[in-house]
């Protein structure tokens, strides 16, 4: 009876040290991502740090975004950038500037405009970052980041309309976190690249602290530096931090 | 006639008083005809540009397509009507793509827009022939000399050109630079690289999509239901004009203040002949002329200021203003100054103008001629006779 048994259950045992040996599912893999990337809400205070061709601005900010529908973001220095808000609602945006205390809403080609100089531009910074719902993902092979062994995932654009067509991360795979990023055009130029050279630990996920933006366009760019000072996510934030109204408080 | 050659040599027997405001009221004059002519040089200039390299017959935009609102234009575009379809294809009207862009090149990047048109067509005044001859591996494109100045490009060298499909997907490629020509036009200029129609089309996954149509001078197009608008030469001009009137108010206040200053030169004048001369008037009201008659003089002979002002002003004006009309003058203020323009102006003098200053001139100098002369009217011969105003 226990042969029986036993020789019934070793084709099963056998498949179960295999799948345990096999790479994760690509989507899964993302998925992973998107968990640690991803909150009901999120209340941050960063610093970008421009590095332009003559001289180097640091800009700190405090934000408050809703899944990825609503965000509102207000500059706390350097004193010439004190006061400016921005709004984020679905695919719209409004900026409020202090010293012309007027609300200006950023559309069109306006989006693809740098923000305060940096590397990144407002339309970078509205895209949703879920990316399973929109890519297709494939594991393009392994490698080590800085000392880390990592997932190079291959994504292409699932539905049209996407701002990047493809793009490359390498994924920790122990953190399931992107070390690195790549975006690139349709003809398969590279745009923009991205660099996590510090990750924390938030409750129970991973984040990336620090951040390098590049504009890969931009010959002899240094790009631009995005560090998380401090980051809380499922907070309860009401509902009228992100008016219109609220822009000019 | 008596009164005129009466009136004649009283004038020229005042001889450096008459000079100074002869003189004084030709520069009046001419500096009015001048500045005048300037103006619409300017606008002929303008006219004449935008209608060779821009405007044609009148352009049809997309309902949605505003140049002036850069918001407008990403949806700015769509598949034209069979009508329009058709004169496009018989070389009655060409189709302009417009898309915003961004390009890199030198370290350094800038918004701008790319403008697709058939390389071949004869509509207007923008040789694009270079990019159908064009056998290189990049995507060629024209720009103009101010472009080229503001961005450090040259002919032969390669950029980056990033855009938004039909789709709102980034796309990236490598350009390069197969001529830079000199357009007239700064707004076809500034900001602005010229491509092949089809290739942009290509790119940009828009198969047969146009943002605004330029038809050719003397078209048939009459459509008043496409969903395309009209918009003729006047449109275009509005700008200018508006600059043009905005900058007249201040013109007309110095043209103002020139004919004060020479009016004044002349009824003080006229002032002090009357007081000077009451003996004279006196003789003459004595020896029977009427005091209309004596008025009649008196206004005349400050009239006449102005006419020989026009002779003195004819004389150094014409060469002078030959001359300048030929020549042309060199301003480069162009883009500077938001006006189109060659580089020179060439004032144009016409007989409206002309003629319209003259009778101004006349007109103005008679009548402060004939205000003191007024005066005389209350005469008594008597008391003239004596030097005395009643």
């Amino acid at each position: 009876m226990i042969r029986i048994f036993l020789l019934s259950a070793l084709p099963l045992l056998y498949s179960g040290i295999l799948l345990a040996q096999l790479p994760p599912n690509a989507e899964e893999i993302i998925k992973a991502v998107d968990r640690n990337l991803s909150a009901r809400t999120t209340v941050l205070e960063s610093k970008m740090i421009v590095h332009g061709r003559r001289a180097t601005r640091t800009i700190s900010s405090k934000s408050w975004m809703l899944g990825q529908e609503k965000a509102f973001t207000e500059y706390m220095s350097p004193a010439r950038e004190k006061g400016t808000k921005m709004l984020k609602i679905g695919n719209r945006m409004w900026t409020y500037s202090p010293q012309t205390d007027r609300i200006i809403q950023i559309s069109g080609h306006m989006l693809r405009q740098s923000v305060m100089g940096s590397d990144l531009s407002y339309e970078d910074m509205m895209e949703d970052p879920k990316l399973f719902e929109r890519y297709n993902a494939v594991i393009d092979g392994e490698e080590i980041i800085d000392n880390i062994d990592c997932w190079r995932i291959l994504l292409t654009a699932r539905e049209k309309g996407l701002a990047y067509n493809s793009r490359k991360l390498w994924v920790d795979k122990e953190r399931m976190i992107p070390l690195r990023e790549e975006l690139y055009a349709k003809s398969g130029k590279l745009i923009k690249s991205l660099r996590i050279s510090e990750v924390m630990r938030v409750g129970d996920r991973w984040y990336p602290r620090i951040w390098l933006f590049k504009d890969e366009l931009k010959l002899n760019s240094k790009g631009t530096e995005w560090i998380v000072d401090k980051i809380e996510f499922d907070l309860d934030i009401p509902e009228k931090r992100f008016t219109k109204s609220g822009l000019r408080k | 006639m008596m009164i005129f050659r009466l009136a004649i040599k009283n004038l020229l027997g005042a001889g450096m008083r008459t000079w100074l405001n002869v003189v004084v009221t030709s520069f009046s004059f001419t500096i009015i005809i001048f500045f005048n002519a300037m103006y619409n040089g300017m606008r002929q200039d303008t006219l004449r540009i935008l209608l060779d390299t821009e405007v044609a017959g009148g352009q049809l935009w997309h309902p949605e397509y505003d140049p002036f609102d850069p918001l407008t234009i990403e949806d700015s575009h769509s598949i034209i009507s069979e009508e329009l379809q058709k004169m496009v294809a018989g070389n009655e009207a060409m189709p302009v793509l417009v898309r915003q862009a961004t390009f890199y090149m030198n370290g350094r990047s800038s918004v701008g827009l790319m403008k697709g048109i058939p390389p071949g067509q004869e509509i207007v005044r923008m040789p694009l022939k270079v990019i159908g001859d064009y056998s290189g591996d990049y995507i060629p494109v024209v720009i103009g000399s101010g472009m080229s100045k503001k961005t450090g490009l040259r002919k032969g060298d390669l950029f980056t050109v990033r855009w938004l499909d039909a789709l709102r997907t980034y796309d990236a490629d490598e350009f390069e630079v197969a001529e830079v020509i000199k357009l007239d036009n700064y707004r076809l200029d500034r900001g602005v690289i010229w491509l092949s129609l089809e290739k942009m089309r290509e790119l940009l996954q828009m198969p047969g999509e146009v943002t605004y149509i330029v038809l050719k001078r003397d078209h048939a197009f009459n459509n008043q239901a496409d969903s395309f608008i009209y918009k003729d030469i006047e449109y275009f001009m509005k700008d200018i004009d508006s600059a043009i009137e905005a900058d007249q108010v201040w013109a007309r206040t110095i043209f103002g203040l020139l004919l004060i200053m020479a009016s004044l030169g002349i009824f003080n004048s006229q002032v002090l002949s009357i007081f000077r001369r009451k003996k004279e008037i006196g003789t003459l009201m004595a020896l029977g002329m009427t005091r209309q008659r004596i008025v009649r003089l008196f206004t005349l002979e400050g009239g006449l200021h102005s006419v020989l002002a026009l002779f003195v002003g004819a004389l150094y004006g014409t060469p002078l203003f030959y001359y300048l009309a030929t020549r042309g003058i060199t301003i480069p203020y162009g883009e500077e100054a938001g006006i189109i323009s060659t580089g020179s102006l060439y004032p144009v003098f016409g007989p409206q103008l002309i003629f319209g200053t003259m009778l101004l001139v006349a007109g103005v100098v008679t009548v402060v001629s004939f205000l003191p002369a007024r005066k005389i009217a209350n005469m008594q011969p008597t008391e003239a006779l004596r030097g005395k105003i009643s």
